[in-house]
This record gives structure tokens, sequence and C-alpha cells, in this order.
């Protein structure tokens, strides 16, 4: 199996994504098959970071004390470039359809991926 | 063939001091006495989970609490969707001949047994543990995000979302036993506390204290029978960020199987009991389900379609956003108001026909989806 590449999920500023190498399928959720054909071994590779915004919720209400200091933020949901969605903080403003680039700040004491509108 | 041939349901809200357990048996004891059957005639159980005490045999448990030695008995586990399921499964037994009668029952003292912390940590678990947890989402975040997708695609406002909250609202002022009997505006929606954008809080369902139960038999026992003419089934994912398009939702493939199942359509309706754990939810299962075009429900709920007196009366007790939701137990109060209705039995609620039923569950993030068409034989 070839070498995972570390992402944001540890600790790393960086997301990444599995391509299959027998039927070209995408996907975000790493596993050692690919989930649309059953193929071992799918290729990992760090996406771009660039994507666009298919939904947002801006959390007002927060269910512990490490995330309550953090109110509110923004949840996304983001078409990354390379084909697959994944789920992010973002700027407060932004609009579904908007252009993001990801930075990977710290929330609740972990590195997530936010994304910002692309200038 | 299967019968549901009794309910039993608690009042929602505040009970201190009853476990989980006590709910359930106040439940079962309710729905065995409403079938006419005693202990000793129940072969079956199938109860649903509790998040205040998880247990890895919750079944059995219950079994002993209450005094059932049956031949066929553990839980299932579906979210929101698990009252459903547990029927549907219940019915499949039935009908195979595994068992005559089956207690599906489920309980939970969610709003006095655990902060209400707690209650919204244990849920937001339903969401992916490495992708999505980490990024603090709550259940109303999850909605949240499928409700601005849902406006952004249907032009649908928050004040239509409001128009839910305030039809659960107004029926739930009908029933005593619901968790809330002030009736509330678009106004008061839109004023309330924001949650998760664009849900505030009268967008979301409370956390409650309550049980409910079902007995589903071979035989009919009462006058007015209540028969499970079909149901299925649709699960398109777990997490919303592996969810498909809102045009590929999993409600429009579950009902299109049991439309296929039943030899029913949607004009056969004449009762509606839908899940509803936050307005979007409702807004768009209705849609999905084809109880209003795209983008029309909450037209519908304006002109009274979904009222008591209306066309389609819809979760006449007040649905989980009113009469309240305590885990597997609040979308199970949706069927007994249903057999209530359809049964004649809804006192100052009774709609003019209930002769033909539709319920719709869903559990995750409109992951899960069991649809059901029920049907009064005389």
């Amino acid at each position: 199996m070839s070498e995972r590449i570390a992402d944001w999920t540890k600790g790393e500023q960086a997301i990444t994504f599995q391509t299959c190498g027998a039927c070209g399928h995408v996907q975000y959720f790493h596993r050692a098959f690919c989930a649309a054909c059953g193929a071992p071994d799918p290729r990992d590779a760090r996406a771009s970071g660039k994507g666009r915004v298919y939904a947002t919720s801006l959390v007002c209400r927060a269910a512990t004390p490490e995330t309550r200091a953090h109110v509110p933020y923004n949840i996304l949901l983001v078409d990354c470039a390379e084909g697959f969605r994944m789920m992010a903080h973002g700027e407060p403003n932004l609009a579904i359809g908007d252009e993001v680039t990801a930075s990977f700040p710290t929330f609740a004491g972990k590195l997530v991926p936010f994304f910002s509108k692309r200038k | 063939m299967s019968f549901v041939t009794g309910v039993g349901l608690t009042p929602f809200g505040k009970h201190e001091g009853s476990s989980s357990l006590d709910l359930m048996s106040r439940a079962a004891q309710a729905a065995l006495d409403d079938a006419g059957l005693k202990r000793a005639e129940i072969d079956g159980i199938l109860c649903g989970y509790s998040t205040v005490s998880p247990h890895i045999m919750l079944a059995t448990v219950f079994a002993e609490h209450f005094g059932i030695r049956p031949s066929y008995a553990h839980a299932v586990q579906v979210g929101g969707a698990t009252g459903l399921a547990m029927t549907m499964l219940a019915h499949h037994l039935v009908e195979a001949g595994v068992a005559r009668n089956v207690l599906v029952v489920a309980g939970e003292n969610r709003l006095t047994g655990q902060s209400r912390d707690a209650s919204i940590q244990a849920l937001a678990q339903v969401g992916h543990p490495d992708y999505e947890v980490p990024l603090g989402p709550t259940i109303p975040a999850y909605y949240g995000l499928v409700a601005t997708r849902c406006m952004h695609e249907y032009g649908v406002t928050e004040e239509d979302l409001a128009e839910f909250a305030v039809l659960m609202r107004a029926h739930a002022c009908t029933h005593p036993d619901a968790q809330f009997h002030d009736p509330i505006t678009v106004a008061d929606v839109m004023a309330s506390k924001p949650v998760a954008m664009p849900l505030k809080l009268l967008d979301c369902c409370p956390v409650s204290d309550g049980g409910a139960a079902f007995v589903i038999s071979r035989e009919r026992t009462g006058e007015t029978a209540v028969r499970i003419r079909g149901c299925a089934q649709a699960h398109t994912h777990q997490h919303v960020t592996a969810a498909p398009a809102l045009s590929e939702l999993g409600a429009e493939i579950s009902i299109a199987r049991a439309k296929e199942a039943t030899g029913l359509a949607i004009s056969d309706v004449r009762y509606a009991a839908i899940y509803d754990s936050f307005t979007i939810t409702l807004a768009m299962l209705l849609e999905d389900l084809g109880l209003a075009g795209r983008g029309e429900a909450a037209a519908r709920v304006r002109a009274g379609h979904f009222s008591r007196d209306g066309a389609m009366p819809l979760n006449t007790h007040g649905g989980l956003l009113s009469y309240g939701h305590c885990g597997v137990g609040g979308a199970m109060a949706h069927l007994v108001e249903a057999h209530l209705q359809m049964t004649g039995r809804a006192a100052s609620r009774q709609v003019r026909d209930a002769s033909i039923a539709l319920l719709h569950g869903d559990g995750g993030v409109l992951s899960s989806h069991v649809s059901m068409f029920l049907e009064r034989v005389r």
C-alpha cells in the first residue's frame, strides 16, 4: 500500500484526497480501497486547497467549552477543485458559489481547514 | 398481513426522576392495554436506543424489566428513522410467521437525565469522527448546511421555514400532552436565538423526556383495524459531507419503493405523519415525498393545506418541533397520532378522513429513510 500523506486530521497543513487507479473515482474520506469499485490502494494526493462553497451554516450555539470560545464560526461544505466535497470552516460572510482557498488556523486546540474568498 | 393493534404514548417534556426504562415501561403498558393483549401474548420485542443509558442489549434489559420472555428480541439503531424501521421489521417478522405480536418500544429521559450540552454532543457524533466532528458542528449545523443549499437552489426563505414551526406549534396547542402550548408566530421564529444559521431556536425540535410504543400483530384485535399496507427504506450516505445532490436524496427513493410495494399513490393519502426534527427537514421531506410541489410546501402551509381541516392534515399532535423529541420515541409519536386519527380517537384533533396515512422517518442527516403506508380496515 502506498504511504499515506499526512493531512489536517493528523495535524499537517494539508488537505488530501484519493483517486482510484482502476475506475478513477475520487474520494475524500481516506480508505484502503475505492468505495465505488472496491479496488485496493487508491492513490493519495495533496489537494490544491482551492474550491467553491457548496453550503454554509454559521454555528452560534456550540456544545463544548472549547468550541464555545469560538462562537460564532462558519461551517462550510466546499466542492474542491479536484472533484471531492469536504467540510471546513470559513469566513463568516461567504456565499454559496464563492471561489475560496484554504488556510489552516487552530480551532479548539486542533488544526482545521479554513476557507477564505479568493482574491 | 400485519396490523398496528395498539399504541401508547406518554406526555413529552419533563419527567423528573423517570429513567429510560420507566418511560419505556409506561408506553409499553399503554400499548398493551390499547391492544387488549397480555404480557404472555407478546413474543417479539424491538426497542430503540437511549443516549442517556446506553446498553449493548437494551431489548433484553427491557424485556426482563418489563416481565416478558420473548422468542425474538433486539435493539435497532437508525437515528430518527428507528421507530419506523422497527415497525417495518415487525411487519416482516409477523408476515414471516416469526412472531405473532411484536412490541416496538422506545423511551428516554433525555431532558432531565443529562445536560442539554451532553445531548447536543452525543447527537453531533453522527458526524464523521475525523473529518467532521473536529470542526465543532452540531446537528443543527448539519441541517443548517442542507438548509442554505435548499434556499439557494429552490428559493426557499427563512420566513418560509418558520411557517412549519408555527404550524406544528398550532397543532401542539390542541394536544394536552405536548411539550409546548404557547402559540408562536413567524415573527417569533425569526426573532428566536440563532442556533446554526439559517436555523434559529424555534426552527429546532426541543430535547424531551418521553416514551412511545406500539404492538404489531398478525391478527387484528380492535373493531377498527389499522393495517400496515407496505413500507420501504433507502440509505444513501451517513455523513452530510457524503450526501448526494438535493435531487437525489433517499426520501424520493424510499417513497418510490413504498408506492411500488403497495400500489398506492400520493393522491390516495389522507393523513401525513412526517419527520420534522427541524423546519428544513419537514420542508424538504414534504416536497421529496410529493406531498407538495418543489418550493411549494411553505405556500401550502400558509393556505391551510396541512392543518387539521386542510386537504392533507400533517402531524396533528405537533410533531417533534412542538410535541417534543425524546429520541427514538419522538418520531414514534407520529405513528401513535396517525393511529388515533385512523381509529377516530383523536378527540378535538380528529380529522375528517384518515383512511390512508403516509408515514416517513429520517435518520442522520437525511441519511436513512423509511416510508410507510397505513390503511384503515373496518
